[in-house]
């Protein structure tokens, strides 16, 4: 709750230093180009993503493709609310009043935070989605990250709520991961 | 638990059938198994702790039988958006874009304009290429001005033990199985991933970010 609150609260003054670089290779790439490369064109939304199966699980089905056309900062007023009835309907312990997941956040709070879909990440060290110590401070490749969000869901105050709903047992991905760009792994 | 079956009610999964919906793979009618589909999104500390990789991975659900024929659409760009003022409205983006073989890369740059439409910002200071990976070949990087570049079919990163979590939700299961199985093993998807250093996205605190994919 806390990590999440000042998340929320920080008040993001960094300067944007835009790194001086001037031309790269990538110059000479264009123009040996015989045909000049068209770029053109205005290119219209169809997708959008933050944080894991969130339009999947709290946005309501004909409201789907609305969610991935409505701006982040536009999405909090237009579907907190829904998202909130739709948790007291999937988790009904939150429809109880003080009810609240292992943050400390409540229905209302809880949503507050999923609605505007993004994810909050540090450029100060640990990047993870919860490690048990950090809270949305990333989205790492081995994140467990439905295992989290059923915990989060099902799980109440302190993870021990509705065992057999809070994981997937599912805790890692069927390939190793690289610890070198490009990361993921190698293709089935 | 009875609530829980009430899910069905809202539409989660609202037909009949074997839904594939996960992290964000076929999230919405409109987007649902096009080539501006993304399935996920990552951003964490590079190997080099100065740097944070994106990860926007698109097209979900690929059998190997099916990712060679597999390709990035031409008239789709990927967007990846940076807030680094706390509003929840880009700041910067890095665009990724194909054309011929090869996924260009805008940014970071201040976007000419913000929102669901946007233009191309080949004029970027920030900028790279890189050659398409072909399936069945060593992944092909490049790097430029501090930043590194690829493009090309991945094993899909995601797991989950979606076909349990369907059941659940369906109202034919009561709990996840131990140990569960993960629905996405075996499958690729055509994945963009750039190391920028974090100098060029706010250098420290935290940003807000998240990916879009935008059409022709």
């Amino acid at each position: 709750m806390k990590s999440i609150q000042n998340i929320k609260i920080l008040t993001l003054t960094a300067a944007i230093a835009l790194s001086a670089l001037s031309c790269t290779n990538l110059g000479d790439d264009m123009t040996n180009n015989p045909t000049p490369i068209d770029f053109s064109g205005t290119y219209s939304q169809e997708d959008q993503m933050g944080r894991p199966a969130v339009n999947t699980v709290f946005t309501s089905g004909e409201n789907k493709d609305l969610f991935n056309v409505t701006i982040p900062s536009e999405q909090n007023a237009a579907f907190q609310s829904m998202f909130q009835t739709n948790l007291e309907a999937l988790s009904p312990a939150y429809s109880q009043p003080g009810d609240q997941n292992a943050l400390g956040l409540d229905a209302a709070a809880f949503t507050g935070v999923l609605a505007t879909d993004v994810l909050n990440v540090s450029l100060d060290g640990t990047t993870t989605f919860y490690d048990g110590t950090n809270v949305l401070t990333g989205r790492a490749l081995n994140d467990d990250v439905i295992t989290v969000e059923l915990l989060l869901i099902f799980g109440g105050e302190d993870f021990t709520e509705n065992p057999g709903l809070s994981d997937d047992h599912v805790d890692m991905n069927d390939k190793a991961f690289l610890t070198s760009f490009p990361y993921l792994a190698s293709p089935w | 638990m009875k609530k829980f079956k009430i899910l069905i009610g809202l539409g989660i999964t609202a037909v009949a059938g074997f839904f594939m919906v996960a992290a964000d793979h076929i999230d919405a009618p409109a987007v649902q198994g096009g080539s501006s589909d993304i399935t996920d999104f990552y951003a964490f500390q590079g190997e080099n702790t100065s740097n944070l990789v994106f990860v926007a991975n698109v097209q979900g659900l690929l059998s190997p039988a099916k990712t060679g024929d597999a390709a990035f659409d031409e008239n789709v760009m990927v967007e990846f958006n940076i807030d680094n003022t706390g509003d929840n409205i880009e700041d910067l983006v890095i665009q990724a874009i194909p054309r011929d073989g090869k996924m260009y890369f805008f940014g970071p740059v201040a976007p000419s304009q913000t929102g669901l439409n946007s233009v191309i910002e080949n004029t970027a200071t920030n900028a790279g290429v890189v050659a398409i990976t072909p399936y069945g070949s060593e992944a092909i990087v490049s790097s430029y001005g501090g930043m590194q570049f690829f493009a090309g079919p991945r094993d899909d990163p995601f797991f989950m033990d979606f076909a349990r979590y369907s059941e659940i939700i369906g109202g034919m299961a009561s709990s996840f199985n131990n140990p569960g199985s993960d629905t996405f093993a075996g499958t690729n998807v055509m994945s963009i991933v750039v190391e920028v250093p974090k100098a060029m996205i706010g250098g420290s605190g935290t940003i807000n970010t998240w990916v879009e994919s935008k059409r022709k």
